[in-house]
């Protein structure tokens, strides 16, 4: 028996929303999906007319569909923002290859402009050349931290205004699950922002349009949209407690549909007792990035790299620091220990 | 997407069992019996002495009870909390000055009528507390839950308590008591002669219910269409007879025997069932919601698995009776996951449960403003937190809002492809659309068209959370009926403010 769609009782509906349990046809679907983007970003004030906003673009799902739906957006409602794509080439061989030809794709279809940086031509080392110095266990470590910076290097050159990434709900939501699982009260409260101020010089502006879309939803949207992207994870696992939050947010959903708007609004409305430590931003003495330390994070692990020791950026070794900045040269002891690496 | 934005790369820590030393580590004489935790293993003195200190230090740490308090022990049968009854006995049997001077008093909720049990079974379980209870010498309550169907309209009502100085208030008490003690001897015995008289009341009392409360009870559970809703209402109903039980009988400080490791389930859950702005008074030491009755936590030190050792060793008794989840599979519920999940957790990586009880510590429950307390309005009708949902334009709860009106007929606004500016403004707290059906409130005209009707709408009086307790029923008017008397009250109230809205100084900044 077919159902009628909710929203205009005339169409026949071909799926039902996994955010409200409605059933839509097509067309109300694309409507709704791209008006609630709509909503997000005007409620809060994402961007401001004739900004040049950066896409940061993975070729995966919610990239794709997020620079679909601005293309749309900025034309249906004349924002007057400059779009751009923005990638990252960590130098994966066979995932970014893929991906990337996927993003080039994207290019020709929204007719935006595309910028590719690469973790060789910023930092001097490929991923691929990264894993076999420091094994598989640990490289999600350097791929996080550079391609963070890579973003933002990237959208430097580009004199980008604001990054927007593919963030989505179930992206969101997991991370505060994560963040009570770390006991990582600063990153609680600070994980449900939609948009991050400039913090510091090295910073541009970022925010997650998609905020408040569920996965499956993104999912859906390009679906029946027949949107090109290229579905492949990061081939590296994602980390212990974000793989344990994530499983537990899918059950969630499961029992409870709304659980994952549930989540974020928890994580909207908490509030964290005064006098509880929040770490101080500072910058890098080195590259100016944000950083809490002397050095930040991508420093310290090139560092580590070139100078042939990769645990320097895998543990705590702030201590070192100092060393570092001044080019001495580290004890035996020292180097013995920042050399050892499990694979 | 990738998801190593982040630079977590704290490894979790892997179960490790130590090889069991032979002798304590404090005393170092003793044999061990038992490992608290990595590399403290305790002989059994040790260990009890560990356990009460334990009891004391939270307790005088927090300073919140007073000498010849009245102080309701809410006891549910279970391990924590008759851990916790035989705790408050050690304290008040010890010699001065360790002795706990506060007076007890036991309360039970038998919530057999909810989970299925039969009437002997029920019976069966109060009989075997009741033994326990008389052992100790405390007045008790049992209050059976289908009790809320004869509660008052007042119980919602938030009594402000007196303002609370913890530091001068506390000491004056105590000086207070030691001063009534000298003339007196002794202030703690009227409390035996108080149980004594209490038992012949309560014993009299008959022990049923009305059969019309039996059946407006299966109606009511019947009416909630998940599992996560009903044990959020059960949670609800058992608070609110538990306070109406503190409050007739003048305790002014109810003990809930929340263990750490229940305290970590219930912080996640509520995370997930959006409870984020109630979690501190959710899992705090101390629960002002009530304002004259303080719900105090002082298990919340204590793991479970110390609670087993401890009722094991010293012969702690405890009853079992099977609760809403019991033998339901993992995906039953929120709670029921959670549980699951924190406890698979636990087991792979010990510091879990510690890990997520240190988040509740550095939590702090939203303010809620001063005119709160004589505007009720702003608490949540059914769990008496602050209300939550008056966020900025640009949140989850508004989100979904959007999401609902935008999915649903005749509530589409504009047609696709038209060039519509911002939507209007949710004003949430106001919005009072018919509740049943789950419309937004769209339109600012809602309220004025929805209020004639019998079953009034419970969403405006509603915090988030219970707001998606009462979408998963089907029918709102199984309530007990001071909820919904009082449900009424509180719209009146809410009509009368905004049709004077405009003549009202806003007040509510100046307060803070
Ligand atoms: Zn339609
Ligand atoms: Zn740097
Ligand atoms: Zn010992
Ligand atoms: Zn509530």
């Amino acid at each position: 028996m077919p159902v009628q769609c909710s929203s205009c009782t005339k169409k026949r509906a071909v799926l039902k929303r996994p955010k409200t349990g409605h059933s839509l046809c097509k067309d109300c679907f694309f409507w709704a999906f791209e008006e609630e983007v709509h909503q997000t970003i005007v409620s809060a004030r994402l961007f401001n007319r004739g900004e040049t906003v950066g896409i940061g673009a993975s070729g995966g799902k919610d990239s794709t569909v997020l620079a679909h739906v601005l293309k749309v957006l900025n034309e249906r409602y004349d924002y007057g923002l400059k779009l751009l794509l923005l990638s990252v080439d960590e130098g994966i061989t066979g995932y970014r290859d893929d991906s990337l030809e996927t993003v080039k794709r994207n290019q020709q279809q929204y007719e935006l402009p595309l910028k590719i940086v690469s973790y060789e031509e910023l930092y001097g080392w490929t991923m691929d050349a990264i894993v076999k110095q420091v094994g598989l266990k640990n490289n999600c470590t350097f791929c996080g931290v550079f391609r963070r910076q890579a973003l933002d290097r990237g959208a430097m050159m580009l004199k980008v205004d604001k990054i927007c990434t593919g963030h989505n709900a179930d992206d969101v939501a997991e991370t505060v699950l994560m963040n009570v699982l770390r006991g990582d009260i600063a990153r609680l409260r600070r994980c449900t922002a939609i948009s991050t101020a400039s913090e510091g010089e090295g910073a541009i502006p970022r925010c997650k349009p998609l905020k408040y879309t569920y996965e499956k939803e993104i999912v859906l949207y390009a679906y029946f949209k027949k949107l090109d992207y290229f579905s492949t994870e990061c081939i590296y696992s994602p980390n212990a407690y974000r793989g344990h939050a994530r499983t537990f947010l899918k059950d969630l959903e499961s029992v409870r549909p709304s659980a994952i708007v549930d989540v974020i609004h928890s994580g909207e409305t908490l509030s964290v007792k005064e006098g509880v430590k929040m770490p101080v931003q500072g910058t890098c003495s080195r590259c100016g990035y944000i950083s809490s330390q002397a050095l930040c994070k991508s420093c310290v692990l090139l560092e580590g790299l070139n100078r042939g020791l990769p645990r320097l950026g895998i543990g705590k070794h702030h201590r070192l620091h100092g060393k570092i900045l001044a080019q001495q040269p580290l004890t035996q002891q020292e180097e013995r220990k920042l050399k050892a690496i499990d694979f | 997407m990738c998801q190593v934005d982040e630079e977590y790369n704290g490894h979790l820590e892997k179960i490790s069992l130590p090889t069991l030393s032979k002798k304590c580590v404090k005393c170092k004489d003793g044999t061990a019996v038992l490992i608290i935790r990595v590399g403290d293993a305790f002989c059994r003195d040790c260990f009890k002495e560990y356990f009460i200190h334990k009891f004391r230090a939270m307790l005088g740490k927090n300073r919140v009870i007073f000498p010849g308090e009245k102080v309701l022990l809410a006891v549910s049968g279970g391990p924590a909390s008759s851990s916790m009854l035989s705790q408050v006995q050690e304290g008040l049997s010890r010699d001065a000055p360790k002795k706990l001077r506060f007076v007890p008093g036991i309360v039970f909720v038998d919530e057999g009528g909810a989970c299925g049990l039969s009437v002997e079974e029920r019976q069966r379980a109060i009989a075997q507390l009741e033994s326990i209870f008389r052992e100790k010498g405390f007045p008790y309550h049992v209050v059976h839950l289908e009790q809320v169907f004869s509660l008052p309209g007042s119980v919602l009502e938030a009594v402000s308590s007196a303002p609370e100085q913890p530091g001068s208030s506390y000491k004056a008490a105590v000086d207070q008591f030691i001063q009534n003690s000298r003339g007196e001897h002794g202030l703690m015995e009227p409390s035996v002669e108080d149980a004594e008289s209490g038992f012949a009341q309560l014993s009299t009392q008959d022990p049923t219910y009305p059969t019309e409360h039996r059946l407006a009870l299966e109606r009511l559970l019947a009416s909630v269409r998940t599992l996560t809703a009903k044990e959020d209402l059960l949670q609800t109903l058992r608070q609110h007879l538990i306070l109406h039980t503190a409050r007739v009988h003048g305790y002014t400080k109810v003990m809930m025997g929340d263990s750490c490791s229940r305290l970590a389930v219930k912080l996640l859950s509520s995370i997930s069932l959006g409870r984020g702005a109630s979690l501190a008074t959710d899992t705090g030491f101390s629960d002002t919601r009530y304002g004259d009755v303080v719900i105090v936590r002082p298990m919340r030190d204590y793991s479970s698995k110390e609670i087993a050792f401890y009722n094991r060793m010293f012969n702690v008794p405890s009853v079992f009776i099977p609760g809403l989840d019991t033998k339901t599979p993992e995906k039953a519920s929120i709670q029921r996951l959670t549980e699951s999940f924190v406890t698979k957790l636990q087991a792979d990586f010990p510091s879990t449960v510690s890990t997520i009880y240190r988040t509740s510590e550095k939590l702090h429950s939203a303010r809620t403003p001063q005119s709160a307390i004589t505007d009720l309005t702003s608490k949540c009708l059914l769990c008496m937190c602050a209300i939550d949902t008056n966020t900025e334009e640009a949140s989850a709860f508004n989100a979904i809002l959007v999401s609902e009106r935008l999915s649903q007929s005749g509530l589409r606004e504009t047609a696709p492809h038209t060039q519509a500016q911002a939507l209007p403004t949710e004003s949430p707290g106001q919005c009072c659309s018919s509740g049943g059906q789950g419309q937004g409130c769209g339109s600012g005209d809602c309220c004025s068209s929805a209020q004639s009707s019998v079953t009034p709408d419970l969403k405006g009086l509603l915090c988030y959370s219970c707001r998606l307790t009462i979408k998963d029923m089907t029918a709102v008017e199984t309530l007990p009926q001071y909820i919904m008397t009082e449900a009424e009250k509180r719209q009146r109230r809410l009509r009368m403010k905004m049709e004077i809205s405009e003549f009202l100084l806003d007040d509510e900044e100046s307060g803070e």
